[in-house]
């Protein structure tokens, strides 16, 4: 780990006065769960490190008029056990428990999910975030068998979030302050397929931090479904996470999320439609899902993946008509 | 002399009791000390900096930025100019300073400019390894092309196992200390008696300079035996920095890169048999790697345990590949041979329409044991309800989630290595056994008290174990098994001759001849007459100021039936397998196993426990990850090298053998053993559930996928 400079700010005006300018420059640090193996690693080497771990207002989960607002330090555990979060939002519970260490639960927050690097062994062993060698992406041709199966490059890791498809498919928002200003994205513009190496793999600037997240009342029934290899410490193979608005007992309109599968969270509209004015049953819940993989572009050895998708989509669907509203 | 032999199996009092493991509290608690945690005043850090490539030659070296910098207590080149280095990961330089982190910035500091050379890492393509595989020679028994045109059922098919890594979960290293002429060490060692030795020779010291010391080791499977070019460095480090102790413990990634692999193992099979289901023939076409040394695999052990079918053809190829190389692996050989074994012979057993059991059982006679195999295959069916289970290929049951159970077999020759033991009876009752070995977890400290106990008939806490000291008497490495059977007789020959120089102290005082005198709970007493006795205390005062101090001596060539070699062992898997999703879970696994005279039956349950452990992360989960576009390992880390959690592992239910007749054989190994067949019992289990072969280890989402998808098209 390469020497640095560390800060411990206690207000997130006096944090955002320590950030830097452009990517490298400086990290923040919550969790840290991500943070310092990538600095271990030396993937990053930042100057400065801003712990933002101490600043009371970036924490809680309270109920406003706008919805949940969950706070960037709120850490993994806390959102798991919140009632509040359990009875209207169980997608958001499940992403919680398909992170199956309690330690990384324990330490690590929901704002470091959302802006966590990916796992892409080729960018974790150096070769960065596009993982070019002599010019080209050592990912099609390679040891692709955790990759992506859309978007079709230049990126081809997958999204490590594990509340990203979720929040997506509630319509969250979520807010990114810096010292000039205040903006609030859609969850699902926070998400950015990068197109070079110097880009993140979100819409964060190098000079915000990621303050909260609002999570609207749902009105929805939703769950997320995760493929793991291991009960234990795994990560996903892929997951799904939806929220059906329901009229009656027919779905009014539904948001249909995969993770795991792509650069982004990665949405699926053609599932959408199909779900759309009707009623769940199994076989529509099968349909859903392959229509939600039919655009799939898989690599050499990532076609499993593909039928994996499709599963989690059925298996989500089932069990959020399956759960209260 | 004493009669060595042990007492009958009814009459023992400490041996064959199942008495939890004396250092259990220990490590649970973590009083007990890895060498890991030995930091003794002084120590400085030492970091590697290796090489990134899998084929390169050093052009150039240049280390000035690291000696300057502050807290570098000294650096050292392994690649120096014109070096080749013939994988990932290969040593290229070597830094202590005050602190690791100093240690690892200096390691950053150093410019090495390589000229990159072309590498091949992955071997599962025999094409494409061209002159990089050398071929064996073939073996030939009986006519096999006859027996396979006259074949009344044949099967043919190509499986795979890949390269796997130890994984243990203290890292290899040391810390070391060379002042003046004499070197202090501690390693992470399976061999406390002989590391020393080889590390003297690499520094050029006489063997009586270094003093090794371990007390616990965080696991070795067959990968710390030597003192590798990490130890040696260390040494010269220590030297170069005036004598100060030198810690250098490899990183994960290290570890799973250069800390050995156990080789892979691919084979295109032919197995033919009558309709009846008795085997005929069998010919093989294998290939292995082992990293840049070629593939370690001793093919010529196929068909594995049902090695005596007539006719069999073997071939054998070895792959170098540019990848850190083989080290010993828990049963090397072993469990690779059983799974590309018994996976062929349980399709074999599909296309002849039998029950696997029945086809295994009834080509017993093929084994060197048929009667324990047997016997073993009987009560594994019994222990994972077989008959109620089996069914034809694929689960016909509704839904998506598919159960089936597979079995398999292995062997191990396991006989005890030669060991020495000194036994000291104190005057004051207290009891000392000594060996320069080790308990790599597997409760050798706990086997020897009572071993030492039953020979003085005293309870096993009145007996200290003193052991991980290269200053006590020789004993062997544990490697192959041996430990068990080599230091349960030493102790027990080292106890007898000391409690027979103690009878001689007292024979007079009790007015009986020394062969009328027997030592039992806690007296030295005459024969049938409890009566005439001494508590063991007033026996050991009659010593007055005098320690006897004798040893005992267990030489392989005339082990006196205290150790034998040859043990079988048959593994069971009840597995479920979610079809859409192809993850696999763990039901059970019912194994068997025999090792002779089992001296702790607890101890041995929890081996096989361990063994099947890892079966189970091997069939399911590992595999080393090689990227061919960059000669690196991907998953050189915890993540994506994955191993099974608890929730994983399933119910294990364990049988030792424990019968007069494997007693009498004396005492054998069983580490190794108890993790050979559990693999490819998995793997049949799997087949059995979903109704198709995924041949290729391990049984991921994909491979199981795959599969599936190759039977709907």
């Amino acid at each position: 780990m390469q020497a640095f400079e560390y800060a411990a700010p206690t207000s997130l005006k006096e944090a955002l006065s320590l950030v830097g300018s452009q990517w490298g420059e400086v990290d923040v640090l919550a969790g840290g769960t991500d943070q310092l193996s990538l600095m271990k690693d030396y993937i990053h080497t930042p100057k400065r490190l801003v712990n933002i771990k101490g600043i009371k207002e970036l924490g809680g989960i309270t109920k406003t008029a706008a919805g949940l607002r969950i706070g960037a330090t709120v850490t993994v555990e806390e959102l798991m056990s919140s009632a509040a979060v359990r009875a209207e939002y169980p997608a958001l519970t499940a992403a919680a428990r398909g992170i199956t260490s309690p330690q990384i639960r324990n330490m690590g927050t929901v704002g470091g999910d959302l802006c966590q690097r990916t796992r892409c062994w080729y960018f974790r062993n150096g070769f960065g975030l596009l993982a070019m060698k002599d010019g080209r992406s050592l990912v099609p041709d390679g040891q692709n068998e955790f990759h992506s199966i859309f978007g079709g490059g230049p990126a081809y890791f997958v999204s490590a979030s594990s509340f990203g498809p979720a929040l997506i498919a509630l319509g969250a928002k979520v807010r990114l302050v810096s010292a000039t200003g205040t903006r609030e994205l859609a969850a699902d513009k926070f998400f950015v397929a990068p197109s070079s190496a110097s880009q993140r793999e979100n819409a964060l600037a190098p000079n915000e931090i990621l303050t909260e997240i609002v999570v609207p009342a749902a009105r929805s029934r939703n769950a997320t479904y995760e493929v793991r290899q291991k009960d234990a410490l795994d990560w996903p193979l892929a997951t799904a996470s939806v929220a059906l608005r329901m009229k009656g007992s027919g779905i009014e309109s539904a948001r249909v999320v995969l993770g795991h599968v792509a650069p982004t969270p990665w949405a699926t509209p053609e599932a959408e439609k199909l779900l759309a004015g009707k009623s769940l049953t199994e076989d529509l819940a099968a349909q859903a899902g392959k229509a939600a993989v039919a655009g799939a572009r898989p690599l050499s050895g990532n076609g499993y993946k593909v039928q994996l998708a499709s599963v989690a989509v059925k298996r989500a669907l089932l069990e959020a008509v399956r759960a209260k509203a | 002399m004493p009669n060595y032999a042990y007492p009958p199996m009814e009459t023992r009092r400490v041996m064959g009791k199942r008495i939890s493991r004396q250092d259990g509290t220990a490590k649970a608690s973590g009083k007990a000390k890895y060498n890991s945690d030995v930091r003794p005043p002084g120590t400085v850090h030492a970091a590697l900096l290796t090489c990134p490539y899998a084929h390169a030659r050093v052009r150039s070296i240049d280390t000035r930025e690291a000696e300057q910098l502050q807290g570098v207590t000294a650096v050292r080149v392994i690649g120096v100019a014109g070096r080749e280095l013939n994988w990932a990961g290969a040593e290229v330089a070597v830094v202590s300073a005050v602190t690791e982190e100093i240690a690892r910035d200096a390691v950053r500091r150093i410019k090495v400019d390589y000229e990159v050379l072309p590498h091949l890492v992955r071997e599962e393509n025999l094409a494409r390894a061209g002159s990089r595989a050398k071929p064996a020679g073939e073996q030939v028994t009986g006519d096999p092309d006859k027996a396979f045109q006259e074949a009344e059922v044949m099967h043919q098919g190509e499986y795979g196992i890949p390269v796997i890594t130890h994984c243990c979960l203290e890292p290899h290293g040391q810390t070391v200390a060379w002042q003046g002429d004499k070197v202090e060490f501690w390693p992470s060692t399976q061999n406390i008696a002989g590391i020393g030795t080889d590390l003297a020779k690499n520094l050029e010291l006489p063997v009586t300079a270094v003093h090794s010391h371990m007390d616990y080791i965080g696991g070795g499977f067959g990968s710390k035996f030597a003192s590798d070019l990490w130890g040696v460095e260390a040494a010269r480090l220590s030297k170069a920095s005036g004598g100060k102790p030198v810690k250098l413990y490899l990183d994960r990634a290290a570890e799973l890169t250069i800390a050995g692999v156990r080789p892979s193992l691919y084979a295109r099979i032919r197995i033919a048999a009558r309709r009846d289901g008795t085997l005929t023939a069998w010919e093989s076409q294998s290939w292995a790697t082992g990293g840049y040394g070629g593939g370690g695999i001793n093919a010529d052990l196929l068909p594995y345990v049902y090695r005596n079918v007539p006719n069999r053809r073997i071939n054998h190829s070895a792959v170098s590949t540019n990848c850190g190389g083989a080290r010993a692996w828990r049963a090397p050989n072993h469990p690779q041979l059983s799974y590309i074994t018994c996976a062929p012979m349980d399709d074999l057993a599909d296309k002849l329409k039998m029950d696997s059991l029945d086809f295994f059982l009834k080509n017993a006679d093929f084994t060197v044991r048929p009667a324990v195999y047997r016997a073993q295959l009987q009560k594994a069916a019994e222990m994972i309800e077989w008959k109620k289970r089996w069914h034809p290929r694929g689960d016909s049951g509704p839904g998506h989630i598919k159960r089936g159970v597979g079995l398999a077999v292995g062997t191990w020759q396991g006989a005890g290595h030669g060991s020495n033991c000194r036994a000291n009876i104190h005057p004051d009752g207290s009891v000392e056994v000594e060996l320069a070995s080790q308990d790599l977890g597997t409760g050798t400290r706990t086997i020897i008290a009572q071993v030492a106990a039953e020979s003085l008939g005293l309870p096993i806490n009145a007996i200290q174990v003193k052991i991980g000291d290269s200053g006590l008497p020789q004993s062997g490495a544990s490697g192959g098994s041996t430990t068990v059977g080599g230091v349960s007789a030493s102790t027990r020959k080292a106890t007898l001759n000391a409690l027979e120089k103690l009878l001689e102290a007292v024979a007079g005082g009790l007015g009986a001849p020394l062969d009328q005198l027997e030592a039992v709970d806690g007296k030295i007493q005459v024969k049938g007459n409890p009566a005439k006795s001494l508590t063991w205390k007033a026996a050991c005062q009659k010593l007055g100021v005098r320690t006897i101090s004798e040893t005992g001596n267990h030489n392989p060539q005339n082990a006196m039936g205290l150790s034998t070699a040859g043990v079988g062992g048959v593994h069971m898997a009840d597995v479920s397998v979610d079809i859409e999703t192809g993850v696999v879970r763990m039901n059970k696994v019912a194994a068997v196993n025999d090792c002779g005279n089992v001296i702790n039956p607890k101890l041995a349950e929890s081996q096989v426990l361990g063994g099947v452990i890892m079966g189970v992360c091997a069939a399911l989960m590992e595999q080393r990850v090689m990227d061919e576009m960059t000669g690196r390992v991907l998953n050189a880390d915890m993540e994506f090298y994955k191993l099974a959690g608890i929730g994983d592992i399933g119910e294990i239910v364990v049988h030792m053998d424990i019968t007069p007749d494997h007693d009498k054989r004396g005492v054998i190994g069983l580490g190794e053993p108890s993790t050979v067949p559990t693999i490819a019992a998995i793997a049949n289990a799997v087949t059995n559930a979903i109704g198709v072969r995924a041949p290729v280890l391990p049984l991921t989402p994909r491979h199981v996928l795959a599969a599936l998808e190759r039977r709907s098209a």
